[in-house]
């Protein structure tokens, strides 16, 4: 198994997402994390797809078709290598007066933040790479992880480059 | 250029604007919808009002730039575009109205979307404050038709018609064809809008590729001239791309043999010598056992499709694949490519050709003349053929030959699916594009009928032959009252052997002749005695009757081609004529589901000796 994070430019439209996610599904496909977004440009949404797949071929194959979609504009696969790849998480952890310092070192150790206080516990807001969210919340977890909720995995490319300078180019040619 | 190569035989909304003053109107969006469709050059309209649609009937009542034939069910209306599209090569257009009218097109749409077939689906939607309430007669068909469609659209805003008919029309018939559905909000039709055409287009995502890369022209070509056991492996894809010409030069220049499948019938001469047969299922021996054992495959236009490739593993297996689509995602799907070429069928072998002959000059030839020898002692050994039955009852390959024979020229053949299709594919010669309809990705039985109303309504001057099996007769007959009121003389002959033919083959073969639900002229109740012959239920001449067509029987070979010369020669009304044939007729050849192409039986427990049983 592989995990390949795709960067979906598509057209902002209603039920885009619908087609992209149903093409997944039907071509046999399980959608680790997804995170739609809007851009710098008013026009295009950008979806970071994250899948784990076995072999490299189907995925070619639904990167394929993906393109075949109308309102897709462009898809990059980002290797991890040369791109920088975060998520956010939020987690409610119980905290009393003996353990809340404790908790308040971790969060600082991971440069996360303690976003709200009360008697019985604290809420924490951590961003980063799948590994060192995975860290914190291991840390956590033996004080008691009331409620989580975890963002999909934006990811963009590093260096001068932009994916959407082409796409925009296109979108300015058909207006 | 790649514009021209894809959309030259289309109606192309932009074309027009360099010749015409731009058109500007106030009208209903109704209104705007139909002069949309008249700018866009769609003359034929297949469908069924209904409340949600409504508004665009009444100025579908003026027009007369469009012809609307108001079919007796919404499935007519769908494969009856898909007729038009095949015969004529325009983009063919059906109308529903929502919910039930829209859900009633979703089998010809997906018929469509598995043969690449440009047609654009019309449908009224609830108005769209109600979207989403569970209104009367509200099916979210976008939702319902998104994996089964190129593309489709809702359109809320009667100022967003013109545009979308015209993208429609785009899609469908650009790239590789497929269809296209458009959802029209009833608030949209009604309201006052502006129309003007031509519209400007919005779709940046959509750029299919239409010329192919030089370089893997050249690798092709010089793969060719290399080969020694090549197959031009010929898909529908040439027939959509208009590309038959191109193909027979190509053909000819390397002198290589040339397979059509079920979907490129008729895009190669069936008599020219370089063309082998149909691989598949059942396909002929030469043509099946020439792609298995040949060195190289020419794909164009062809996607692999498993009844062509049998067990996918041991498909073809000493062959390079030189893989031609416009669709890139077929390249590599199923088979991995050796070269891999993105480009119209076309475009791809105007350049083949040229390539090829730079190969000759440079002096580099194909020496194939063994691999004919292989071929044609195949094509001796193995031919197509059929037993008469020994009762004297009639032979339906012997029938679907006859009709094939004593058709006028230039005859249009439309099948349903089943034992009658596959043996209207091997006993009629098809020498030219555009004369073999058939549902080939779907198989969807009840093509024939209305499919043969919609070539016919498109190419009025054409004879029109729907080779039919009994039971598809019955899922879609009733368009036959649509061909008698509109002068759509079609002739329909049925394969009538009171059984659904391919599936009773199969118990025949693979269920111990355990006959589970294929008798189709007894019920449970009855006493499981075959109903004698001319009273079978329905009785298809009082049914053609009453629908006001000319019904026919046969039941004697004696009398076949008297029926079948009689049946030509009306052609004020339509014909059906039921032939009575013999149950126990088989097609063979036969690959067996999920066995090896090497595994082909030219007939029942006779493989074909190919002195290599143990390689």
């Amino acid at each position: 198994m592989s995990k390949h994070t795709l960067s979906v430019l598509v057209e902002n439209k209603p039920g885009v997402l619908a087609r992209i996610t149903a093409l997944f599904s039907r071509r046999g496909f399980n959608i680790d994390s997804l995170a739609v977004g809007t851009t710098e440009h008013p026009d295009i949404s950008r979806i970071t797809i994250v899948v784990n797949v076995v072999d490299e071929l189907p995925l070619e194959q639904v990167t394929k078709q993906l393109n075949k979609l109308v309102n897709v504009l462009k898809i990059v696969e980002l290797e991890p290598s040369s791109a920088v790849q975060r998520e956010l998480v939020l987690v409610k952890v119980r905290a009393d007066n003996e353990t809340r310092s404790q908790i308040t070192e971790i969060v600082s150790l991971f440069r996360a933040k303690t976003v709200d206080v009360s008697p019985e516990a604290v809420t924490i807001e951590a961003t980063g790479g799948a590994e060192k969210l995975e860290a914190l919340l291991r840390m956590l977890e033996p004080f008691g992880v009331k409620e989580l909720v975890q963002s999909g995995t934006i990811a963009i490319g590093r260096g001068a480059r932009s994916i959407t300078d082409r796409s925009l180019r296109a979108l300015d040619r058909s207006a | 250029m790649t514009e021209q190569a894809t959309g030259a035989h289309h109606p192309q909304p932009r074309a027009r604007s360099a010749a015409q003053q731009p058109i500007t109107e106030q009208v209903t969006g109704a209104q705007s919808l139909i002069r949309s469709l008249e700018e866009v050059g769609a003359d034929t309209v297949f469908g069924i009002p209904g409340g949600a649609i409504l508004p665009a009937y009444d100025p579908m009542f003026d027009s007369q730039r469009v012809r609307h034939i108001l079919v007796r069910h919404e499935q007519g209306a769908g494969h009856a575009a898909t007729g038009y599209a095949q015969a004529t090569g325009k983009v063919g257009v059906c109308m529903a109205t929502s919910g039930p009218g829209a859900t009633n097109l979703v089998t010809p749409i997906a018929d469509a979307h598995l043969d690449s077939v440009p047609i654009v689906a019309i449908t009224g939607q609830v108005a769209s404050k109600s979207i989403g309430t569970d209104a009367f007669q509200e099916a979210d068909i976008v939702g319902i038709t998104m994996p089964i469609t190129k593309h489709n659209f809702l359109v809320t805003d009667a100022a967003d018609i013109p545009r979308t008919i015209a993208e429609a029309f785009h899609i469908a018939s650009t790239g590789r064809p497929g269809p296209v559905l458009v959802d029209i909000a009833k608030d949209a039709l009604q309201a006052r809008t502006t129309f003007s055409w031509p519209p400007v287009s919005d779709l940046p995502g959509y750029r299919p590729v239409t010329k192919p890369h030089a370089k893997q022209i050249r690798e092709a070509a010089r793969m060719l001239t290399q080969a020694r056991r090549p197959v031009l492996y010929v898909g529908g894809g040439v027939l959509k791309a208009r590309a038959t010409e191109e193909l027979r030069i190509l053909a000819e220049l390397t002198g290589a043999p040339v397979a059509t499948t079920l979907m490129a019938l008729g895009a190669f001469p069936d008599t020219h010598r370089q063309h082998v047969g149909m691989p598949g299922m059942h396909g002929s021996v030469s043509a099946v056992t020439a792609l298995q054992k040949a060195d190289l495959l020419v794909a164009l236009g062809a996607r692999f499709d498993d009844r062509v490739t049998g067990k996918t593993d041991t498909f073809a297996p000493y062959a390079k694949i030189v893989h031609a689509d416009i669709d890139p995602a077929e390249i590599g799907k199923i088979r991995a490519a050796d070269v891999p070429i993105v480009g119209d069928a076309r475009e791809v072998l105007a350049d083949l050709i040229v390539a090829v002959q730079a190969e000759h000059e440079a002096g580099r030839r194909g020496d194939y003349a063994d691999w004919w020898r292989q071929i044609d002692s195949w094509r001796e050994t193995y031919p197509l053929g059929y037993d008469l039955p020994e009762d004297g009852s009639l032979s339906p390959q012997q029938v679907i030959e006859r009709i094939g024979q004593l058709a006028p020229k230039d005859t249009v053949f439309a099948a349903g699916v089943g034992q009658h299709q596959m043996w209207a594919s091997q006993y009629i010669r098809y020498d030219k594009p555009y004369t073999w309809l058939n549902s080939g990705g779907a198989g969807t039985m009840g093509y024939a009928v209305p499919a043969a109303m919609g070539a016919k309504a498109g190419k009025p001057d054409t004879t029109v032959w729907a080779i039919d099996g009994d039971g598809c007769f019955q899922m879609t007959n009733q368009e036959l009252v649509t061909c008698a009121l509109n002068g759509i003389p079609i002739k329909v002959g049925i394969i009538n052997n009171g059984a659904l033919g391919m599936v009773r083959q199969w118990q025949t073969l693979f269920y111990n002749e355990r006959y589970s639900n294929t008798v189709l002229h007894s019920g449970p109740g009855g006493d499981g005695k075959p109903a004698l012959n001319g009273t079978r239920t329905p009785d298809f001449v009082k049914l053609a009757e009453a629908m006001g067509c000319v019904g026919l029987r046969c039941e004697d070979p004696a009398d076949l081609d008297a029926v079948i010369e009689k049946a030509n020669a009306i052609n004020d009304r339509p014909v059906v004529v039921d032939f009575i044939c013999h149950e126990d007729a088989m097609v063979w050849p036969m690959v067996a589901a999920g066995t090896s192409n090497d595994e082909v039986m030219a007939a029942r427990g006779v493989r074909p000796d190919f002195g290599d049983m143990d390689d």
